[in-house]
């Protein structure tokens, strides 16, 4: 049974969307979904047990050998996320039974659980597997479902959200086909390791345009500057279980296959030194960073805040990526893991906001400080780790990263990291402002979220202080990741 | 003359521009859909386009058939795939379609963004 895991990881959330798709009752749908994604974080917990203790996993489906068949390889790094996709689905499908309840409608709410249960199959078998083929088949089924949560949002507006976010969300999956089709070209091969022996060292034009349009797709996933558009309104009118389960996993997702694609197929010497991919990424990214932080400031619906956060915290973590040191991957793959934290405590809290308040509206949210302090404080905890005070997760974060940007002499890095973070100081402040400093509407008092909100938000929240305070577990397996991606491409 | 002789690249480039022209270029919800699908459908003919070589048999294994030149069948298999891909995304695109017309009344994008600001307003 335990040699079959990486299989079972893919299949299991599949089988179980297929069950809670004919079930009528939500309730029900509700459990097989929790069962599923504990076992999820219980399968990806003990990969990387076995992992860290023996080295790569490769397993071979259906007994053919790689190159032909399809093989699922899962390294440190696979595993770092796929314990960061069951940690997540574990924690949000608890907070998920009443506010889903509350936001959805009755008949829609089993179909809810099987599209997250897709979604959560989809991007588990992205991180999973070792063809590239296989990679855009996975992306595209939690892409599509993807889609299809966001549609179910309360608002109208998240009809034409969805709708905006599928068309280029498929434009960035067809750019990615014809990368993939143009390396099968040169190479014909599919599968990952043997691309990386045998796509040439020296500069050719088809792979240096294949490494182009895979940048582009895979950017329009993640949310790169200017790719980005997508993101503040498909975060803002999704479902709130939704929006903390997408802003925590999705494009983290999309980080990895970037990783994956430029250090593993191409190396880092065809894409750093051959293309200069990290001349074109880092302003991008700097980009990034200051108009999302930026235009956060302006926003009067928290969520859309969040969202353009978001954005500016994708920013750093690709930003670390193309330092391309031991210390810039490692504080790339570690913001990884910690950003997903962060933001998914925060828009947690604000699922907490949206069930008792029924808005997410900054205006909304006078005296909620007073009238629902755990959530306010998982807010403002949250709210200091995106800034980066010592103690939470964000500042090892933010360390690392100064760090090495400081290392390559390159201080205007450092120094647009730092106004992220002041940036973030104003957006954050706002919402402490209006929640603790100012008097209550006054129409009918609002009580605290129940606790099956609370907790879960609760156990975000103790997971960036814990990891902000002891990042020893974190930080060494993204360095040991770090040293896989650098060594072995 | 071996500009004239890679057509079928030279198709795909057209035809993707083409889709993807319509995409950016239309408002109309419908038609962006189409643009997309004619964007993906290029990337199909250069797919198996790719795999084909003149004067080539389909790959046959019997008794007594040796050394023939056979087309690569795994593009066609990818495209298959990538073809039930496009399907799926295009009926999920279309059902949004069909709830944004019953929620705002109009497919088009200018008067749906209209509605919101008017109703955010």
């Amino acid at each position: 049974m335990s040699e079959h895991l990486p299989i079972l990881l893919v299949v299991v959330p599949l089988a179980a969307a297929a069950i809670t798709a004919v079930l009528r009752s939500g309730r029900i749908a509700w459990l097989v979904t929790l069962v599923t994604s504990w076992a999820v974080l219980g399968i990806s917990v003990s990969l990387l047990v076995q992992v860290l203790r023996d080295g790569s996993i490769r397993y071979v489906l259906g007994g053919w050998p790689p190159p032909w068949g399809i093989e699922y390889s899962i390294d440190s790094l696979s595993a770092f996320v796929l314990v960061l996709l069951g940690g997540i689905a574990a924690i949000i499908t608890p907070f998920a039974l009443r506010s889903i309840e509350r936001e959805l409608e009755r008949g829609l709410v089993h179909f809810h659980y099987s599209a997250l249960l897709l979604c959560l199959a989809g991007l588990l078998g992205m991180t999973c597997t070792g063809d590239v083929f296989n990679l855009f088949v996975f992306l595209e089924i939690s892409s599509i479902s993807a889609y299809t949560l966001i549609a179910m949002g309360p608002d109208r507006r998240a009809l034409h959200a969805a709708f905006r976010y599928l068309i280029m969300g498929s434009v960035g999956a067809t750019f990615i086909v014809i990368g993939i089709g143009m390396l099968y070209m040169m190479t014909g091969s599919l599968n990952m390791a043997d691309l990386a022996e045998l796509i040439p060292p020296e500069r050719n034009r088809t792979i240096s345009v294949a490494l182009a349009f895979l940048t582009v797709g895979i950017g329009l996933k993640l949310a790169l500057f200017p790719l980005h558009l997508w993101l503040p309104d498909a975060y803002t009118f999704a479902p709130s279980a939704v929006t903390a389960f997408l802003a925590a996993t999705a494009t983290k997702v999309a980080v990895y296959v970037l990783a994956r694609f430029l250090f593993t197929v191409f190396g880092m010497g065809f894409t750093f030194e051959v293309m200069a991919l990290d001349r074109i990424l880092i302003p991008l990214c700097l980009l990034g960073i200051l108009a999302g932080s930026m235009r956060a400031i302006h926003q009067k619906n928290v969520k859309r805040m969040l969202a353009y956060s978001s954005v500016a915290q994708i920013g750093y973590v690709v930003l670390g990526l193309s330092l391309v040191s031991l210390t810039g991957l490692t504080a790339g793959i570690l913001h990884l893991f910690n950003h997903a934290l962060m933001k998914g405590s925060l828009f947690l809290a604000m699922g907490c906001i949206m069930y008792q308040v029924g808005s997410v509206r900054l205006d909304d949210m006078r005296g909620l400080g007073r009238s629902m302090p755990w959530t306010m404080a998982a807010f403002v905890i949250g709210g200091l780790s995106l800034i980066g005070v010592p103690l939470t997760v964000g500042f090892i974060s933010k360390w690392y990263l100064v760090l090495g940007a400081v290392e390559q002499g390159r201080w205007i890095v450092a120094g647009v990291v730092l106004l992220g973070s002041l940036l973030a100081v104003i957006y954050i402040w706002r919402v402490v402002e209006v929640a603790y400093f100012e008097e209550a509407s006054g129409d009918e008092p609002v009580r605290e979220a129940p606790i099956s909100l609370l907790i879960p938000t609760w156990a975000l929240v103790l997971a960036n202080l814990y990891f902000g305070i002891d990042a020893t577990l974190t930080s060494g397996i993204a360095s040991g990741a770090a040293r896989l991606l650098m060594g072995g491409g | 003359m071996r500009i004239l002789g890679l057509y079928n690249y030279w198709i795909f480039v057209f035809l993707m521009m083409v889709g993807f022209y319509i995409l950016i270029s239309r408002r109309n919800l419908v038609q962006e859909i189409l643009g997309l699908t004619i964007f993906q459908t290029a990337v199909f003919i250069f797919y198996i386009s790719m795999g084909s070589i003149v004067g080539a048999e389909p790959p046959t294994l019997a008794p007594g058939v040796e050394g023939i030149v056979y087309a690569n069948p795994l593009p066609h298999v990818l495209i298959l795939t990538a073809i039930v891909v496009g399907v799926s995304t295009m009926a999920v695109a279309l059902a949004l379609v069909v709830r944004i017309k019953e929620a705002y009344g109009t497919i088009e994008g200018d008067e749906i963004a209209d509605l919101d600001t008017a109703s955010e307003a």
